[in-house]
């Protein structure tokens, strides 16, 4: 049964009509504690990853790495293993506490048909409890059979213990495939993400 | 008939109550590309809101397939009831973009595809290839369109299986140089149809 006010459809069939609720759908977080990793599979842990949503958004927030490492991801493309096919590109603004600044292409973030963990940032501070990470990754219709798989990020964070500073990172890519999406995980390249959280929203 | 909880308004009118929490990003209108030569979005026409109802507007790409290898999505605006899509735009335009043999990795400006005061139909997806598993993804943002003091901001950022199998990453922002309101919005690609992909339009605050 519907429920419809002044001819307007506002629910019908379990859900709103649309131009009624928000279309930017929270579907779940992930808080990290010395994790290793931190993975969303579809399907487990009320995580939703398939053609619910043509637009997924990963919100990173105060990212802290136990050790001096880079942020990564990597996707899953059937199986259990996070290795899909990515050709990437990749580019960086930095600036440092002691003076310096430069905006570049980053060779660091760029991948060539590779199965590799794809770099979302570059080395960040561990020494000090107020550094951290944060940002976001767009994920473009992780169930297609038709096309590659767009993703696109931006990362800012505090760069090394020797050289104090923001680096900004953005980076943007394809999973060279045409067999859905149905799992991401991230870690850092070595070490534990000490701590700091990742949300996961769906965009109808 | 309203519906009213512990003495609340949840709905009526037609429309929820204004004190119900919703999420500020709304869906407006969703196109869907089928060889389609232009997609257009109209204030007023086909439930599209395109006004001072929102401060900002976004636009959402998902896998824009050209009929032809190596068009550019493009997009213009008009005003009032004008339909030549020729407003004044003033842009910058920058990628960086890598082959899959891992050549050729570059962060360049394009000098070539930005504009300065021109009126032609602004480039937002570079070089699209059309091999069957080929697209584009990305969004674009258009802030206070119906604002009658200031021009109108956009930027856009796309990602772009381009065309010579390519990782293109691109970046468009810029302003329309007109203080009238924009009514409309047109995407079309450079040559040939959009064969496939969805444009959808959301609404922002409120």
């Amino acid at each position: 049964m519907g429920l419809i006010s002044a001819g307007s459809t506002i629910f019908d069939a379990g859900a709103m009509s649309a131009g009624f609720g928000g279309s930017m759908t929270f579907i779940k977080k992930l808080t990290a504690s010395g994790s290793g990793t931190l993975s969303f599979v579809d399907g487990a842990s009320s995580v939703v990853l398939d053609g619910t949503y043509k637009e997924y958004v990963f919100t990173f927030n105060n990212i802290h790495s136990s050790s001096e490492n880079s942020f990564q991801i990597n996707f899953r493309d059937g199986g259990t293993a996070y290795d899909a096919v990515k050709t990437s590109a990749g580019y960086r603004a930095y600036h440092f506490e002691g003076g310096g600044a430069d905006l570049g292409y980053e060779a660091s973030l760029d991948l060539a048909q590779e199965t590799a963990f794809q770099g979302v940032g570059q080395p960040q501070s561990s020494a000090d409890n107020d550094s951290s990470g944060s940002g976001y990754l767009h994920l473009f219709n992780p169930a297609s059979t038709t096309f590659v798989k767009h993703y696109i990020s931006h990362y800012s964070h505090h760069y090394t213990n020797a050289a104090p500073g923001v680096i900004t990172n953005w980076m943007s890519g394809y999973c060279n495939t045409t067999t859905a999406i149905d799992g991401v995980q991230f870690k850092f390249d070595s070490g534990n993400i000490d701590s700091g959280d990742i949300c996961l929203y769906g965009i109808a | 008939m309203a519906v009213v909880s512990n003495g609340t308004t949840i709905i009526d009118a037609g429309a929820l109550g204004s004190g119900v929490p919703t999420g500020k990003m709304i869906l407006i209108k969703t196109l869907t590309a089928s060889g389609s030569g232009t997609l257009d979005f109209i204030n007023g026409a086909d439930s599209v809101v395109f006004d001072g109802t929102y401060k900002e507007y976004v636009f959402k790409f998902i896998n824009i397939h050209p009929a032809t290898d190596s068009a550019d999505l493009t997009f213009q605006v008009d005003t009032g009831t004008n339909t030549n899509y020729n407003q004044t735009i003033m842009s910058t335009v920058f990628r960086a973009e890598i082959r899959e043999d891992g050549a050729d990795s570059k962060l360049i400006y394009d000098t070539n595809l930005d504009q300065e005061e021109g009126t032609a139909f602004q480039q937002i997806q570079h070089d699209i290839g059309n091999d069957a598993d080929q697209s584009a993804a990305g969004t674009l943002t258009l802030f206070n369109p119906a604002s009658a003091t200031f021009v109108k901001h956009f930027m856009a950022r796309s990602q772009i299986y381009y065309a010579g199998d390519y990782a293109l990453d691109f970046l468009v922002a810029g302003y329309f140089n007109t203080t009238t309101a924009l009514t409309r919005v047109q995407f079309k690609m450079s040559t040939g149809n959009i064969d496939s992909g969805v444009i959808k339009l959301y609404g922002i605050g409120g």
